[in-house]
């Protein structure tokens, strides 16, 4: 199907804005100043998968060095540092931030409004996000931090990690940290005031949703771990003792402040995930979502006690029973909400017609990878059983299930979603679903073995092992896992830097979508939406295309979705 | 079940409570696994476009919803029953055998067996390497009493129960030798405990420090070779002597050092 194709389809009516010219200034100034939330929103997303390679080819070494046993490759020194980045990358400068980059681009455009609340606060989060990265990455010119992304004093205090990669380190958590939290309270703002006419809040798409709790989550959780910071801070050079067990203070302090902040953090990085998930299935199911008002609560019920699980990551810490009896339990709680979005997704699958696109694909091996790693986590939450698992590979392989399908299969799923509606163009399907059949393997190969690993007794952290431990198979596949999971991922990442320029022309909605960004060109003009639609339902897009069927008698083809369809 | 798919056991009580514990959350999850993948892969094969054009417009079914809740819930509750039936043979010391009552010793301040007998051992972390410290009030007055000591490797005689008093001198480690139970993080400031109570003579049980605690992380081992009780008090014996002649061969050294000049009586070079 040629391009010229597109333009004899009869949509979209009601599309009022039909044409964008770009105005003639100087480009690379318009994206520094700008304050437009999708030029943002694109920043953010270029940004933040720079980060996630970065972070990758430090997993790669990691993995390289771990591959045979008494490895020389890296030193322990080497190592520690690149766990330290690893994590923190991942974590503060990859997931957290490319949701907000998702966010800035697509809550306007999905509930209606024209900016966020706030244009110019918003350039400010992106651009503290970037300072933060640049004073982090600049710690490799000198000493990177070497105490891990969770900095547990004493090991991080000024004793034993003298560099200033510690304090680089702190330097980065308040930078992302007041970046996130400006972007929160912008969501936040954005969503409760600036809704289309009609839109009620049980009619705000489910990746809205996810968005503001979120957002919220993030106001509820930053505040402290900035605190703990800088406690370390003052700790680390103002002779403070926060946490120094030689002058009354507390490492366990610091491990409960940490990990007040670090669970709610999981959830951060994985709600907007779960909503991307919660817009691509009906899409593609042809189907509306199952249980639209059960996935909203489930959101709010797990950010909830999100707040209430953070002590099950100090089971082995000094800690009285009953307090490792109730983070059991409240764990083992956080399964069920959980549980009901895994059960209406595969619900919503259920008597669908099934458009098998690419963002499908990452959708539905997003669903496989996540149930492993939710699953994992209720023997972690058994706290006696967790006793011999904790800061075992058993642990690493559990939350890179959950993260890696909670966040990068649902990025890639949301990415190859709404790439058209960014670029205007579409992504190759071919090289897409090759690219999800090499991560897909790539990942489990990486990941699964290791939990063979931690059950066979392998500490984390640990920069080398003897042979004769019953490792050395294990982690020789998880490491040729790694680099198969590299390729895959690799190969996404050029489809995207490819089809931006040689992709067929996606159209205003090639999905047939049902949210309101599908209601305006690809790429949407700056102000959006000429006029916004009445909201009637959860599907306002899916409302137009029926209405203007019924007035013109012509089925709509939206340009895009049949060529996936073999009906 | 097979060594890939669950955790270690086998010298100890406590590690084999947890390891049935793990067999019984490991089959519940094998069939909720299969049971939601199955539903995922049966709908992908049968519902696709091609083979099932028409969508059913389906928005919801409270009550299967609800259901199914109660059904996610109602496995949580079963797990955390077994989990607190199972919990007191994890936590709770069983008594030593009755054929090794003639080296315990008693403490005052953790986890004792109904009958009071028992061996305790402190362990003390410091990068990178475990020091053991054998016998009773070991935590306040090893130097003292003069008791004996070893590093990394740690000897206990079979069937009795050992007592380990846990604590670090620096940054925080964990204690952790799979085959003997559940890891303890040793943590500066903070005194943890454990126990197990090895089942088998002759053995040797690799462990290995669990939390980051520097550079060499890595190789900060712990080996723990389970004797019988009375070739346990001739190592003990033998131990003790040997730490006190090379205690007198030091202070021999020192005296002449400080003799010629080379040391001061204060220790400085």
């Amino acid at each position: 199907m040629s391009t010229t194709d597109q333009a004899l389809r009869p949509v979209p009516q009601v599309l009022a804005h039909e044409i964008h010219k770009p105005r003639e200034t100087n480009k690379w100034l318009d994206w520094v100043l700008t304050t437009d939330h999708k030029k943002i929103g694109i920043m953010y997303l270029v940004l933040t998968f720079v980060f996630f390679l970065l972070g990758g080819v430090e997993a790669l070494l990691m993995r390289s060095q771990l591959a045979v046993p008494n490895n020389t490759l890296i030193s322990g020194e080497h190592y520690n540092e690149l766990l330290t980045l690893h994590g923190t990358t991942m974590i503060f400068l990859f997931v957290v931030p490319v949701m907000a980059g998702f966010g800035n681009y697509f809550v306007p455009l999905m509930i209606g409004a024209r900016d966020m609340a706030f244009p110019r606060l918003n350039a400010l989060s992106f651009w503290l996000l970037l300072l933060g990265g640049v004073v982090f990455y600049a710690s490799l010119f000198w000493h990177p931090p070497e105490a891990g992304w969770w900095s547990y004093p004493p090991l991080s205090s000024i004793q034993y990690s003298p560099s200033g990669g510690q304090d680089a380190w702190i330097f980065l958590i308040h930078l992302t940290g007041i970046s996130s939290l400006v972007g929160a309270i912008n969501f936040y703002v954005t969503i409760v005031n600036m809704r289309a006419p009609g839109m009620t809040w049980g009619r705000m798409p489910l990746f809205v949703w996810s968005i503001l709790i979120y957002a919220v989550l993030l106001i509820i959780a930053l505040p402290v771990v900035a605190a703990a910071v800088t406690m370390l801070l003052t700790d680390r050079h103002f002779g403070t003792h926060w946490f120094d067990p030689t002058n009354h203070g507390s490492p366990v302090l610091w491990e409960n402040l940490f990990w007040f902040f670090g669970h709610p953090e999981v959830y951060i990085m994985i709600l907007p995930g779960f909503g991307m998930i919660s817009e691509v299935l009906p899409v593609f199911s042809r189907k509306p979502i199952f249980g639209y008002k059960a996935i909203a609560a489930s959101t709010i019920v797990i950010a909830f006690l999100a707040t209430l699980v953070w002590a099950h990551h100090l089971f082995t810490a000094p800690m009285p029973l009953v307090v490792l009896g109730f983070f059991m339990l409240s764990s083992f709680l956080i399964g069920i909400p959980t549980g009901v979005k895994i059960f209406n997704w595969t619900a919503t699958l259920w008597r669908g017609s099934l458009v098998m696109t690419t963002s499908l694909y990452w959708a539905i091996g997003f669903l496989i990878i996540f149930l492993i790693g939710g699953i994992t986590g209720i023997f972690l939450a058994v706290f006696p059983v967790d006793w011999q698992l904790n800061d075992t590979y058993f642990v690493v392989a559990h939350f890179h299930y959950v993260l890696m399908g909670g966040a990068v299969f649902t990025i890639m799923s949301g990415t190859y979603y709404w790439y058209p509606k960014m670029t205007g163009r579409l992504c190759s399907e071919r090289l897409g679903k090759a690219s999800f059949w090499v991560t897909f393997i790539g990942f489990n190969l990486t990941f699964f073995v290791q939990h063979a690993l931690g059950l066979s007794g392998m500490p984390r952290r640990i920069y080398t092992y003897q042979p004769g431990m019953g490792w050395s198979t294990y982690n020789l596949i998880s490491s040729i896992g790694s680099y198969i999971l590299a390729l895959g991922i690799l190969m996404s990442m050029y489809n995207f830097a490819v089809s931006y320029k040689k992709g067929k022309i996606s159209g205003p909605d090639p999905w047939k979508g049902n949210t309101l960004e599908w209601f305006t060109t690809s790429p949407p003009p700056v102000n959006n939406f000429d006029s916004v639609p009445r909201v009637r339902s959860v599907e306002p897009m899916r409302d137009i295309r029926l209405e203007v069927e019924a007035q013109t008698g012509v089925l709509q083809k939206t340009g895009g979705s049949e060529q996936f369809t073999r009906v | 079940m097979a060594a890939c798919c669950s955790v270690k056991s086998g010298g100890s009580p406590n590690a084999n409570s947890i390891h049935s514990l793990y067999d019984i959350i490991f089959v519940i999850a094998v069939l909720v696994f299969l049971t939601v993948t199955g539903f995922v892969l049966y709908s992908v094969w049968a519902f696709r476009a091609s083979k099932h054009p028409v969508a059913a417009q389906i928005h919801g079914n409270t009550k299967l919803e609800l259901g199914l809740t109660a059904g996610a819930a109602g496995i949580l509750v079963i797990l955390a029953v077994v989990t607190f039936i199972k919990l007191p043979s994890i936590i709770n010391p069983p008594n030593s055998d009755a054929s090794a009552a003639s080296v315990l010793s008693a403490s005052l301040t953790a986890p004792t067996p109904p009958s009071g007998n028992k061996l305790t051992i402190c362990v003390t972390g410091r990068q990178f390497i475990w020091r053991y410290t054998y016998g009773a009030g070991c935590n306040k007055s090893s130097w003292a009493d003069k008791l004996p000591y070893s590093y990394q490797e740690m000897v206990v005689p079979a069937g009795e129960t050992v007592d380990l008093v846990i604590q670090s001198s620096d940054v925080i480690h964990s204690w952790w030798v799979p085959a003997l139970g559940g890891k303890v993080d040793a943590v500066p400031g903070f005194t943890t405990y454990t126990w197990f109570k090895a089942l088998h003579a002759n053995e040797l049980y690799h462990g290995q420090c669990a939390q980051l605690c520097g550079r060499e992380h890595a190789f900060m081992t712990a080996l723990v070779k389970v004797v019988t009780p009375s070739q346990y008090e001739s190592w003990l014996k033998r131990q003790a002597t040997l730490i006190s002649e090379q205690n007198d061969q030091v202070s021999e050294l020192r005296k002449d050092l400080i003799k010629k000049g080379d040391l001061t009586s204060s220790g400085v070079f």
